[in-house]
């Protein structure tokens, strides 16, 4: 156990010690990227780990993203302020349309879709205020610089900003997975009502794991606004973007905690080399990969990568499991 | 002030026209989904994907290799029947005894291919047929006549398959293995050739409607995604594999999106629709005709 603390703290020094090292502008470009975006993996996994698929956060994503532009812009409120009031959008709307999904026993394929829905409705609400939010054409955070506003212009800081949410991340899930809610969301996804005979609280528990995943996405989405400086609805919201986070999260692993970010590592440095190779040519050529990669994982390797790896390390090579 | 309110009162008419047209279309793609679902079990995400396909195959044939209309229609039926079966062969075979949910999001894989090769095959231009249909004007109303055109040969399908499904013994298979699954094959129903031919079916129908959408509507790689979404809480509301609740929801669907797109925007017509979706989800969870129990 004090040997796996040791490696645990020189892999944090290390990452920490990255910029310092080698600061290169794209490749911390690159890691700020996959930061957030593992992050945003992550807290889609939270959920999907106990069968709880969701179609929907590309629409928490979004509101975190707009709701904290559109308060800086138009309010002058600092994102310190409009994160978490974004955070907080997102979760209530997570709570309305979770609640009676749960209480009503909306699962499988009727969760999917009622999701579905939420991340159509989020999309068009953003395309039809036009007049606020650019529509389609994308929308700008009004640059001042600085702490207040949360724009920096260095890498160096926003990879540490990164680093720090995305081990939140891995923290909040270690939490989970040790707590007693993911003993009861396991046995809620094995079988309801014998859950609920068994004395576990179906819909309070799955609420909580809904409204703490939301509010990490939420949040992903805000960084992924204050650091890109440019946001528009297919980027951060809709339905395309709730599919490339189940997407990453199956390719890399959706049952271990660090697989959603191999999922972002591939996802994002797979999408750079085709552009790098390709140059424009290379438009669609990534989805396109995407979407063969991902069938085939969901067919051959439903563990991802991380996942089936860890498994052939722990336990000796048979038949891959279907989960 | 009288004349303003007859003014009104004729877009108002117009509108719910309009919607009971559009619906018709709706229904017909709500059908192809439901079909799927209730026999294989399977939600086909990528579904609006094959009408964006067909609408490319209405496209190249019309209007790259000249081929008239009505004799390119039924090749792109057919050949939206065959990527709906080459799809089933291909990726929900292997899958079906994975949990629901893997399916699901196999054909959400199918999505991004479809999508990405569009953009690569065909370019992210609208493409559209060039073909100007005349429009219909009764008193101050407008009506296009591709809109009436999809309407009635939308129902033309949707009588055909319901010929089908009660009167030949395929039909009946079919609707037997909808109802259980586990029993018909000791029955002597190969069920692995029935899911065959209802996944060619389903996409012989999304062919149909990429044949009359792509009369009123530009092609490109994410067309799919203006309707895709639409459908499918149609057929959650009208109950996942039920006809005639995905029928009825359709339309309601439509008016929606036709009369709020009449007061306000588009955008918020599907806002509208969206948000009537959720609603609904909690007044009836398990569909429109659904009893509850």
């Amino acid at each position: 156990m004090n040997n796996r603390l040791v490696g645990w703290i020189v892999a944090l020094i290390v990452l920490i010690a990255v910029p310092f090292v080698h600061s290169d502008p794209y490749h911390l470009h690159l890691l700020v990227l996959i930061l957030i975006w593992s992050f945003a993996y992550t807290s889609w996994s939270i959920m999907g780990r106990f069968g709880l698929v969701s179609l929907g956060h590309g629409g928490f994503m979004g509101i975190g993203a707009y709701v904290t532009a559109l308060l800086w812009n138009h309010l002058d409120i600092s994102p310190w302020i409009g994160i978490p009031l974004s955070m907080a959008t997102a979760g209530v709307l997570a709570l309305v349309v979770a609640y009676p999904c749960f209480r009503f026993r909306i699962t499988g394929h009727y969760f999917v879709l009622v999701t579905l829905a939420l991340s159509g409705i989020v999309l068009q609400v953003i395309t039809a205020t036009r007049d606020y939010t650019g529509g389609s054409l994308g929308y700008t955070p009004r640059r001042a610089g600085g702490i207040a506003a949360l724009q920096f212009d260095d890498k160096t800081t926003w990879y540490l900003i990164a680093l720090a949410v995305w081990l939140a991340g891995l923290v909040i899930w270690r939490a989970i997975d040790r707590g007693m809610i993911s003993r009861a969301m396991e046995a809620i996804s094995e079988d309801e009502d014998a859950a609920a005979a068994a004395g576990v609280n179906v819909t309070a528990e799955k609420l909580k794991i809904t409204l703490i995943s939301a509010l990490m996405t939420a949040l992903a989405g805000a960084l992924y606004c204050q650091y890109q400086m440019f946001i528009s609805p297919d980027t951060v919201s809709g339905i395309a973007v709730s599919l490339q986070m189940v997407f990453a999260a199956i390719v890399g692993g959706v049952y271990v905690a660090l697989g959603p970010t191999v999922g972002a590592a591939i996802t994002i440095l797979l999408a750079e080399v085709l552009r790098i190779s390709f140059g424009t040519g290379a438009v669609g050529w990534d989805n396109l990969v995407y979407g063969v990669l991902l069938v085939l994982f969901i067919i051959f390797l439903p563990k991802g990568i991380l996942g089936s790896v860890i498994d052939r390390i722990t336990s000796p090579p048979k038949k891959p499991q279907r989960s | 002030m009288h004349a303003i309110l007859d003014i009104f009162d004729i877009y108002f008419l117009e509108a719910v026209i309009n919607g009971i047209l559009l619906g018709g279309v709706l229904a017909l793609l709500a059908l192809g989904l439901n079909l799927i679902f209730g026999v294989i079990d399977v939600t086909w995400i990528c579904y609006a994907e094959l009408v964006m396909i067909g609408m490319y195959g209405m496209y190249y044939l019309v209007q790259v290799f000249g081929v008239p209309y009505w004799a390119a229609a039924p090749l792109v039926i057919l050949l939206v029947a065959l990527l709906g079966a080459a799809l089933h062969f291909l990726v929900i075979a292997p899958l079906l005894t994975a949990p629901p949910i893997n399916q699901l999001l196999a054909t959400g894989g199918v999505l991004f291919i479809l999508q990405s090769f569009a953009t690569v095959a065909f370019g992210i231009d609208f493409k559209n047929l060039g073909i100007r249909l005349p429009v219909l004007s009764l008193g101050d109303m407008n009506f296009s006549y591709a809109r009436l055109l999809s309407f009635a040969a939308a129902l033309i399908g949707m009588v055909g398959v319901y010929l089908f499904l009660t009167r030949t013994f395929t039909g009946t298979a079919i609707r037997a293995i909808a109802q259980d699954r586990q029993i018909m094959p000791l029955m002597g129903v190969d069920a692995k050739r029935i899911y065959l031919i209802t996944s060619a079916i389903g996409g012989g129908l999304a062919g149909l409607a990429a044949c009359l959408l792509v009369l009123q509507y530009d092609v490109h790689p994410f067309v799919g995604l203006s309707f895709g979404p639409i459908t499918f809480l149609i057929c959650v509301l009208g109950g996942l594999g039920n006809f005639i609740g995905g029928f009825i929801a359709a339309f309601v669907f439509a008016e929606i999106i036709s009369l709020g797109g009449l007061f306000s925007d588009l955008e918020w017509g599907y806002v509208l629709a969206f948000a009537f979706f959720i609603v609904m989800m909690f007044i009836r969870p398990a569909g429109l005709l659904a009893r509850r129990s």
